[in-house]
């Protein structure tokens, strides 16, 4: 069976400084895989790599066999919330449908359907209350569960997202993983986090992106990882349970 | 009485401008209310003439607010308000070499803003990061070459101040009659088009992602903006276009719940800015395009304090 992402020998550099070197990896169907690694190391550029919004200057990314390009309609994005303008006139529900637009969409308005469907994801997440709010009214979590929803209208195979939790409470990322969870069943993942607790009870497997890819996996952060990666720089100034480490 | 007195005095200052302006048959049409407004004060017809000279500056203050509603929307929302500016003072070159070819002011005009403009788009979208340094640059080369082939041009003259603060007071209908097609053709387009706009403005990436053709549909925008641009600038001026592109668009996003709903408050504000300051240049005998914008400023950061009050208390 085609893997839902392989990537073979991708290269990238920014203004002549590169980004990622010589990436490999392959994460299979019904995978949960959590990116992790240091800021500046190439997390979000391996995403938008992944997603064919950028090119990579050598190697190839597949997503099920195919180029991005052609496959990019079956991966939901979920971006950091800071990019997008708050200030935006634009009402919650009005932004989940932006996840309704697909190629070749002929209508000119949303049809009740797509507003029904839209309703119900805001609902999922818990947001059905304010589907009418404007988006700068929102908190931070609120506006990052509307963007989850509107990834999730897409109907992914494959969901990328980019530190979903940075803005929502303990409580709230509690919820938010079983949510994952709940979705893993039938979508691939993959989510870039800094955040200690997906690792050691929900993730399937981690990657350490610093420049250079590691994969593990497991869902543990190797010696490797700490060596070469100094990936799990923050776990370890956390303080947090050992069992994210594997044992020496 | 006293109005037309005043009426005919503003006229009379704006005449010897409008004498070295752009378009002959604006300078023969006000030239002839003129005349009439000077030899027969008091006269009932030259009431009627005085009635269809004000409604037409109106007139062309409502078009230009619903043109300005709509594309400085889009100009606030997208953050191209610098990209904007830039098409309106390179289309100067575009009335130099109107002039120095000899072919129609609105071919020559908007034919340089458009490839100007689109020069400006395409830098905007490869190279995000260096974008402003080449607007400045096509920015302030436009402009010069718009001066320089007006000197080469022997005789006829196109006056810088009415490039800047435009003659909204001696606007002929054939204008009124552009203004509406262009606003015809711009509401057709943004409403046809409306959900892929909200989508690129809102997120472009996330746009793409689901199929929305983003570089087509920028290009399409700076297109509009240059031809309103163009359009506008011959009837309001220069700087009553910027003012208007962005005043009304910022005050209108704090308050709208959509991009559509954005649009009908900045057309109205817009308005309201127009016709006030139409009303106040005439009262107190000021120039019509910089009253209108100094109104549309001071509600603007009146709205700054307002809103700073509000949050503190």
């Amino acid at each position: 069976m085609l893997p839902a992402i392989e990537i073979e020998g991708l290269t990238y550099s920014f203004h002549g400084v590169t980004v990622l070197e010589d990436v490999n990896l392959s994460i299979r169907k019904g995978e949960f895989v959590a990116l992790i690694g240091p800021n500046g190391g190439g997390k979000t550029t391996l995403l938008k790599l992944i997603l064919g919004l950028w090119r990579p200057d050598t190697g190839t990314v597949r997503i099920f066999g195919k180029s991005p390009r052609q496959m990019s309609h079956r991966i939901g994005y979920v971006p950091q919330d800071i990019h997008i303008n708050r200030h935006f006139p634009v009402s919650a529900l009005d932004v989940v449908l932006m996840g309704k637009m697909g190629p070749g969409q002929k209508k000119f308005w949303h049809s009740a359907e797509d507003r029904l469907i839209a309703h119900q994801a805001l609902g999922r997440m818990g947001m059905g209350d304010y589907c009418n709010r404007r988006i700068g009214e929102l908190s931070g979590g609120q506006r990052q569960r509307v963007l989850i929803a509107r990834a999730l209208v897409t109907e992914p195979d494959i969901l990328l997202l980019d530190e979903p939790t940075s803005n929502i409470d303990s409580q709230g990322q509690g919820d938010f993983y079983e949510l994952l969870k709940e979705l893993n069943e039938t979508v691939t993942i993959l989510l870039v986090s800094h955040d200690v607790m997906i690792l050691s009870s929900y993730v399937k497997s981690v990657a350490c992106v610093n420049r250079k890819i590691h994969y593990h996996d497991e869902p543990e952060v190797t010696g490797d990882m700490m060596n070469m990666f100094h990936c799990p720089v923050e776990i370890v100034a956390h303080g947090v349970p050992h069992r994210v480490l594997q044992k020496h | 009485m006293g109005c037309l007195t005043v009426c005919c005095k503003s006229t009379e200052a704006r005449h010897k401008r409008w004498r070295t302006t752009v378009n002959e048959d604006l300078s023969a049409e006000f030239e002839k209310w003129f005349i009439t407004c000077g030899q027969a004060s008091g006269n009932k017809m030259i009431e009627a003439l005085q009635y269809e000279f004000m409604r037409n500056a109106l007139m062309a203050g409502l078009l230009a607010s619903i043109i300005c509603g709509m594309i400085g929307t889009l100009v606030v929302v997208n953050r191209i308000v610098f990209l904007s500016g830039g098409i309106a003072h390179a289309a100067y070159g575009g009335i130099g070499l109107a002039f120095f070819l000899g072919i129609p002011y609105l071919f020559g005009t908007i034919g340089f803003a458009f490839v100007a403009a689109m020069i400006m788009a395409f830098v905007t979208i490869r190279s995000p990061q260096r974008s402003d340094t080449i607007i400045g640059v096509i920015w302030a080369v436009g402009m010069a070459i718009g001066i320089i082939l007006l000197d080469l041009t022997p005789g006829y003259h196109v006056d810088l101040m009415s490039y800047l603060f435009g003659s909204i007071l001696a606007v002929p209908r054939q204008d009124l009659l552009i203004m509406g097609g262009v606003i015809g053709g711009v509401a057709l387009v943004v409403t046809g088009l409306y959900n892929r706009f909200l989508s690129m403005s809102y997120d472009a990436e996330f746009a793409r992602l689901r199929g929305v053709p983003v570089t087509f549909l920028f290009l399409l925008m700076v297109a509009m903006i240059s031809i309103s641009v163009v359009i506008l600038i011959r009837v309001v001026g220069l700087i009553l276009v910027i003012a208007l592109l962005t005043i009304p668009p910022f005050i209108a996003e704090k308050y709208a719940k959509s991009l559509y709903h954005m649009m009908v408050i900045a057309s109205i504000l817009s308005a309201i800015f127009t016709i006030g300051g139409l009303w106040l240049s005439f009262t107190f005998n000021l120039t019509s395009g910089a009253t209108i914008i100094l109104l549309a400023g001071s509600v603007f950061f009146f709205s700054l304090i307002v809103d700073r009050v509000l949050k503190k208390g």
